[in-house]
């Protein structure tokens, strides 16, 4: 379980372009939870996923794993248990390693990177199946460098890697937006399959209205660092495309865009 | 016959300090200038080592190899740490080292003409068939680079080598794997400055002396090795990148031989040095233009 508690958050304090983002900011994502996070632009989406994996800092308030503060803990130990797929796909991977090696480095996510060898020989046809089901062709490139593969065909591996681990969240930001419609698909239903597979705590923030709608089991709508919707369980099922839309615009137009 | 010994011989050493410059330049993503400080450093530590201490010449390497390695690691914690620049991290070691290195040498020259190295002691010399005795100095050098070099191989394959190669790729990563980026650095500048420091020590030996100024530049030839090296080795498959780094190296010191030979004055050596880098990385970045066309 994650809880958010009275989180609050300023930039640039003290100076004219001060601008509070979070004020009182709370959430609790249970396990099992696939939350999808929508809202406009500098509505405090993508921040709330920062300050979840610790890329940047509360001013006050509590962030609790399983009940656990980790609010004062550094992100790369907080990210140890938090799997993160990035809008980039070149942030999810090693652009200039191979397929195989890639993979290696990500299984090994939790245990020490000491002088064993990178590359186990032996875990190559496990990677090989794993990468099949994809439908990618990723299984005969795993000599291939990772920078000379599309954008789609990266993501989707840095979903894998960010799920090979035992991890208690996954942490999607925005992580269809720089694909194309098609490859969006795939990704999207690719993510699907792994959040229920795994039955892995997700957290997605998207874009794509429909997408938020289609996927998970909870919508959340922030706005000027609010949550101002929040379905979960049947409510959400109820919800449609529309209604939200119908919702986004009306605060679109409160704020003059 | 001796200009082509002494090429290799001066290729093959810079050549060590190439593959540390390399590992920043190329794999960290980091021009570190400490390198003008960690070459003579190296040296000065051997030659008082040699002079002072009467220490075994064979130990003068690992010695140095580690004295090279706490100056990346001071360069690293300033970067990392203090949060100073790049550039400037290296540029603020470079300038204290100068001082150090003179303290250590005891001054800006230091001649150890008359005593045993590495390449001129008894072991050495009691193996050495009279007809090698030319050669001698190659292929000891030849030795020790091969070692270097290997050693770098077998490292950049292992979980932690994979990291640092993942650190200069994109540092994201590297979080998202639960692994403090900064740490990953600081052992990359030590592996890199401590390559740069066996050099030095192996150069003062075959120089048989120290001298303060041989630092200055040092950074620009490595970095000229390891531009010529991976742009023309780049569609040769088999030769691994360390080792075209190498071969770089020795094909920029033939380059300075060349011009030197043409009897430019070995005042203007380090104007040479600045120029034919300029033109190496000029001619590299054409090259990408076309293949990006």
């Amino acid at each position: 379980m994650l809880e958010l508690i009275n989180i609050n958050k300023n930039y640039n304090p003290g100076s004219v372009n001060e601008l509070c983002l979070f004020k009182d900011f709370n959430l609790t994502v249970k396990d099992g939870e696939f939350v999808s996070v929508v809202g406009s632009n500098g509505s405090g989406k993508t921040s709330m996923l920062n300050i979840i994996c610790g890329s940047i800092a509360v001013d006050s308030g509590k962030i609790l794993i399983n009940g656990e503060d980790i609010t004062k803990q550094k992100d790369y130990i907080r990210q140890r248990r938090i799997g993160r797929v990035y809008q980039d796909p070149s942030k999810g991977t090693c652009p200039s390693m191979t397929i195989l090696e890639n993979m290696s480095i990500a299984e090994n996510k939790g245990k020490p990177y000491n002088l064993g060898r990178g590359v186990n020989k032996a875990k190559l046809e496990t990677y090989r199946e794993m990468l099949r089901p994809l439908n990618l062709g990723l299984e005969d490139k795993m000599g291939v460098q990772v920078g000379s593969l599309s954008g789609g065909q990266r993501q989707a591996l840095a979903l894998l890697m960010a799920t090979m681990t035992p991890i208690d969240f996954l942490i999607l930001d925005e992580h269809t937006a720089a694909l194309d419609p098609k490859t969006a698909e795939i990704i999207m239903e690719l993510t699907d399959q792994v959040v229920k597979e795994k039955k892995m705590t997700t957290i997605m923030v998207t874009h794509n209205l429909r997408y938020a709608v289609e996927y998970g089991n909870r919508l959340i709508m922030m706005h000027e660092g609010k949550a101002i919707l929040d379905k979960a369980g049947e409510e959400k099922k109820s919800i449609n495309t529309e209604e939200i839309m119908g919702i986004f615009n009306k605060i679109s137009v409160e704020c003059g865009n | 016959m001796a200009l082509l010994l002494s090429v290799l011989e001066q290729g093959m050493i810079y050549g060590i300090l190439a593959l540390g410059v390399y590992i920043t330049y190329k794999i960290l993503d980091f021009p570190d200038l400490t390198v003008d400080g960690s070459f003579p450093f190296g040296a000065a530590i051997t030659v008082r080592l040699i002079n002072g201490f009467g220490v075994p010449a064979i130990l003068t390497l690992p010695i140095a190899f580690l004295g090279g390695a706490l100056v990346g690691i001071c360069t690293g914690l300033i970067h990392v740490k203090l949060k100073v620049r790049d550039l400037l991290s290296g540029i603020i070691m470079m300038t204290g080292l100068y001082t150090i290195n003179l303290w250590v040498a005891g001054s800006g020259y230091v001649a150890i003409f008359d005593k045993e190295n590495i390449f001129n002691n008894s072991f050495v010399n009691s193996i050495t068939p009279g007809f090698l005795v030319n050669f001698k100095n190659v292929i000891i050098i030849f030795l020790i680079t091969m070692v270097a070099k290997y050693l770098l191989d077998w490292y950049m394959s292992t979980k932690s080598g994979f990291l640092l190669r993942a650190v200069g790729d994109n540092d994201t990563i590297v979080t998202s794997l639960g692994v403090d980026k900064g740490l990953v650095k600081i052992v990359g500048l030590s592996i890199a400055n401590g390559l740069v420091s066996l050099s030095g020590c192996i150069y003062a030996q075959q120089q048989r002396s120290f001298e303060i100024s041989i630092g200055t530049g040092a950074v620009v030839i490595g970095l000229a090795s390891v531009i010529i090296g991976t742009s023309l080795f780049k569609k040769v498959t088999f030769f691994r990148v360390t080792s075209s780094v190498v071969v770089g190296s020795i094909l920029y010191k033939a380059c300075v031989a060349v011009a030197m030979f043409a009897g430019i004055s070995p005042n203007a050596i380090k104007l040479i040095t600045a120029v034919l880098f300029l033109i190496i990385l000029v001619i590299s970045m054409d090259r990408k233009k076309v293949k990006a066309c």
